[in-house]
């Protein structure tokens, strides 16, 4: 299975999009998450099975006008 | 009134392009802003710094949907944001031409529409045109965010005249002035015609000295807004002589 987190592919071990954040190390707290395009709530990221080709984006605050 | 919040600072103060986070903290104290915007971007290095530096302000916080083309975009990038920042508060943006980046009305209205009936209190960033403000007060926008020029341009208030009826059509919906300032006189403009505050971002973060500068737009924005509660008198064609003539001596 490959997926995309923040526009850059791999290949992970984890089952579910909670899992992942693990793996990959983001904060989990302060991030904010979307699978294909849809928001995905704090609390539904464990219910969220991994599949192929899924684009994931792990966003953060940063500075804007 | 902001949705129910009453600012004593009419500066709204975007956050981005500061030559150091040090320097974007001291701007925005010397500003007086209380509304500073933010966005979310990808995950990476000193996110952890920047959500530190933000709580430290004190400010509320206004997030944005810069960046984002299209209505699912916009709501999407906004259900995050609310999220992230524990607030309702969302400055709209959808935009519909890279090199204008001004608005595209027609999604700005359908993701107003789904982001107001799903509890957002919603800062459209919108144009002048009286008609696409009705439809977003419509769609459960109480507060109108016209451009001035386009975002970064520092050109001014570009259509004074449409920003005045702007003004005149909408009395009791609070007004801002976002995108395009790039002096504070401008921003005093803005406030004269009686626009309820202004949110302006590259003109404090491009200055020479961004902390100067926002100590200054700070306080043409106080200035502006007595000026417009105090009143303005009407213009004239011609000359009026304001010493009196009674009592002018014949020489």
């Amino acid at each position: 299975m490959r997926v995309e987190v923040n526009g850059e592919g791999m290949t992970p071990r984890a089952e579910t999009l909670a899992e992942l954040l693990e793996d990959c190390g983001f904060e989990t707290a302060s991030v904010a998450t979307a699978v294909n395009g849809q928001f995905v709530p704090r609390g539904g990221r464990a219910a969220v099975k991994l599949t192929d080709g899924d684009r994931i984006e792990v966003l953060s605050p940063m500075q804007g006008g | 009134m902001f949705y129910g919040v009453d600012l004593k600072s009419r500066l709204m103060l975007g956050t981005a392009q500061y030559p150091s986070p040090a320097v974007l903290q001291q701007a925005i104290a010397a500003s007086g802003a209380e509304v500073i915007t933010v966005s979310l971007r990808r995950e990476g290095r000193g996110g952890a710094d920047f959500r530190q530096l933000i709580a430290e302000t004190g400010c509320r916080i206004l997030p944005n949907t810069a960046g984002c083309h299209t209505a699912a975009e916009a709501i999407t990038t906004a259900q995050m944001a609310r999220e992230v920042f524990g607030t309702s508060w969302i400055k709209l943006e959808v935009i519909g031409h890279a090199d204008t980046l001004q608005p595209d009305p027609f999604a700005l209205v359908e993701a107003a529409r789904v982001l107001c009936a799903d509890g957002f209190q919603v800062f459209p960033y919108t144009t002048e045109d009286l008609i696409l403000g009705e439809k977003l007060v419509e769609a459960g926008c109480q507060v109108l965010m016209p451009w001035g020029a386009p975002i970064g341009s520092g050109q001014g208030l570009r259509n004074l005249e449409g920003l005045r009826s702007m003004r005149a059509h909408f009395p009791d919906i609070p007004l801002v002035v976002d995108a395009g300032i790039g002096a504070p006189s401008q921003a005093a403009q803005a406030m004269e015609l009686g626009y309820d505050a202004v949110l302006l971002n590259t003109a404090v973060a491009k200055a020479l000295d961004p902390v100067g500068m926002a100590a200054a737009f700070g306080q043409a924005v106080a200035a502006g807004q007595m000026a417009a509660e105090a009143g303005l008198m009407p213009k004239r064609d011609m000359a009026v002589a304001s010493t009196p003539i009674f009592g002018l001596a014949q020489l």
